[in-house]
């Protein structure tokens, strides 16, 4: 029996494990598919991170690193080429290495931080053949950071996440020439700043209402048809535009890897497909939390580590047995606002929560209401799908209600 | 002269409102903090930006790099040209200096190689 598992080694993991650590959990095994720790944050070289935390702008490997090193100082076990295949509900755990075959291990408490994968889905229904050339912004971050090798020269990028923004200057100061970053929707989901200094600081355009409608080339890639989409997303046919180029990237959002989390019997949220989750992170699978990219997925990495600290923590009063008072209060939303993290919240704490809205509003208010009376306001000049908000609710506001709704107001 | 910008600094990403006369800043709108101010500043007379990119080592991996100051935005892709025709020499070590002083900053290593 292992007091604590956890499944990934990103910055939520880590954050987590030295949380459980500094909360005085000793026994802990982080099991990590990849052949390093770090995570996603290994390939993301461009800087931008830990602002919030550390005052400065690190780039991934750097934040990483900043973990790593604790993690080791800490002397906190993890076993690296190591694939979880299955977590039952009882919390057992089996996974494989090379070294150690398959094997089990029974777990008092385990905190899930796989992360995210991207998704695919946009690729699927283009028109057109299907050549050498197309890539997941993620796949030709890895190909260019890693291993240190070009996929292509002449690049259209689909789909203005931050990966794809990043990866448009990434090509572009590698000598790649990116003709043009096209955008279903009539806004971006990248970051404001990102579109600042990858697209307008090397001249790229970025086509808001576009899409790509057709794929050309047999062997290799040859060039793309891309088009303005109508306000319902249907390509507009007299607008078709033929771009030569050898490489089309993707990046049409993230999904959270949650395969072993229902495979544990893990509830998930409709709206951000991951767990359902109270204030701790602690899912409906009591000693089963969830933290960073594999819950909900993040555009910052200190709120990753911010949130796995939270799932650290408590996963180490679990261990030990505290228990505090419950209550049970449900958060509802209105639409505008998509989903909270937390969706529940069972212990009567001061909390934050965190919410993204569905489109961009200008001159909001985040209104919170309980039994049909506004109890709590706060304003908000913009607010975006791409960038998460937060508000902090103190614990008075949990008394006497079973459920909360958050709306999103005009000024 | 009016000129609208959108701060690089933090995530935030600010709409900032510049007002320029004779080319210098008269005053800043829209930021949230001081370095907002300070970013519309150089932006507006002489734009600097980190670059960061990998290497190649001498085993033929690469390692991550970053100049550890903002480089004159003008001078990246010279700046690139002298990355991508340098060596770097195993074993490394976050925050080793791998080139030093160009375009007035270091180039740093971001990765224990
Ligand atoms: C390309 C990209 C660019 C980004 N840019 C920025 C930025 O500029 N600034 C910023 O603040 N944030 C940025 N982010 C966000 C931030 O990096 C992520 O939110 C954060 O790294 C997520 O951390 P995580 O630990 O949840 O997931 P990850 O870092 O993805 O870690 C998950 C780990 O779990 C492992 N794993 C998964 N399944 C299994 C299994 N079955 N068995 C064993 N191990 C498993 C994976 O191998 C991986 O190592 C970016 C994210 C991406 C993807």
């Amino acid at each position: 029996m292992t007091d604590l598992v956890i499944v990934g080694s990103g910055p939520a993991g880590m954050s987590a494990a030295i949380a459980a650590y500094e909360a005085g959990i000793r026994d802990i095994l982080i099991l990590e598919r990849d052949n390093r720790l770090g995570g996603i944050l290994g390939q993301c070289i461009h800087n931008g991170f830990g602002l919030h935390r550390f005052g400065e702008e690190l780039t991934g490997p750097e934040y990483a690193w900043r973990y790593e090193e604790k993690v080791r100082a800490m002397n906190i076990p993890f076993k690296l080429g190591t694939m979880v295949l299955d977590i039952s509900e009882d919390k057992v755990i089996t996974a494989t290495n090379e070294e150690d075959g398959i094997f089990q291990i029974k777990a008092k408490a385990i905190i899930l931080a796989m992360g995210c994968r991207e998704r695919s889905k946009g690729a699927l229904n283009i028109a057109g053949t299907r050549p050498a050339g197309i890539f997941s912004a993620g796949t030709a971050q890895k190909f260019v950071n890693i291993e240190g090798y070009m996929p292509g020269k002449n690049v259209v990028i689909l789909g203005s996440g931050d990966i794809g923004l990043i990866m448009a200057r990434r090509m572009t100061l590698e000598g790649a020439k990116v003709h043009a970053v096209c955008e279903l929707m009539p806004y971006s989901g990248g970051l404001a700043r990102n579109i600042e200094q990858c697209l307008n600081d090397f001249g790229i355009p970025l086509k808001l209402s576009h899409t790509v409608v057709e794929i050309h080339g047999k062997e290799r890639l040859t060039g793309v048809t891309i088009a303005k989409v109508d306000e319902n997303r249907r390509p507009i046919p007299e607008t078709k535009e033929y771009i030569t180029c050898d490489t089309l990237l993707l990046s049409v959002g993230l999904i959270p890897e949650n395969e072993l989390s229902k495979s544990a019997g893990v509830s998930l949220d409709r709206v951000t497909s991951g767990a359902i989750v109270d204030q701790d992170r602690q899912t409906n699978i009591e000693g089963i939390y969830a933290c960073g990219n594999v819950l909900h997925v993040h555009d910052l990495v200190d709120y990753v580590s911010e949130e796995a600290e939270i799932a650290g923590k408590s996963a180490a009063a679990y261990i030990r047995g505290e228990k505090a008072e419950s209550i049970s209060v449900g958060i509802k939303t209105d639409g505008k606002i998509r989903y909270t993290v937390p969706q529940k919240i069972t212990q009567n704490k001061d909390v934050n929560v965190y919410f993204r809205v569905s489109d961009v509003f200008r001159n909001v208010t985040v209104a919170v209401y309980k039994n049909g009376e506004k109890v709590f306001t706060k304003k908000r000049p913009k607010v975006a799908p791409g960038e998460m908000e937060s508000v902090k609710l103190s614990c008075e506001i949990f008394s006497d209600c079973n459920e909360l709704e958050f709306r999103l107001e005009q000024n | 002269m009016k000129r609208e910008l959108t701060c690089i600094i933090c995530p935030i990403g600010c709409s900032l409102e510049v007002e320029i006369e004779d080319g210098v800043v008269k005053s800043v709108k829209g930021n949230t903090c001081i370095r907002g101010k300070k970013y519309a500043e150089t932006e507006c007379t002489a734009p600097m930006r980190t670059v960061t990119t990998t290497m190649k080592c001498d085993d033929g991996s690469v390692v991550p790099v970053k100049t550890d100051a903002p480089i004159p935005k003008e001078k990246m892709f010279e700046l690139m040209e002298i990355v991508n025709n340098s060596v770097a020499h195993l074993p490394i070590s976050v925050g080793d200096v791998i080139i030093e002083n160009v375009f007035g900053c270091n180039i740093v290593a971001t990765k224990n190689m």
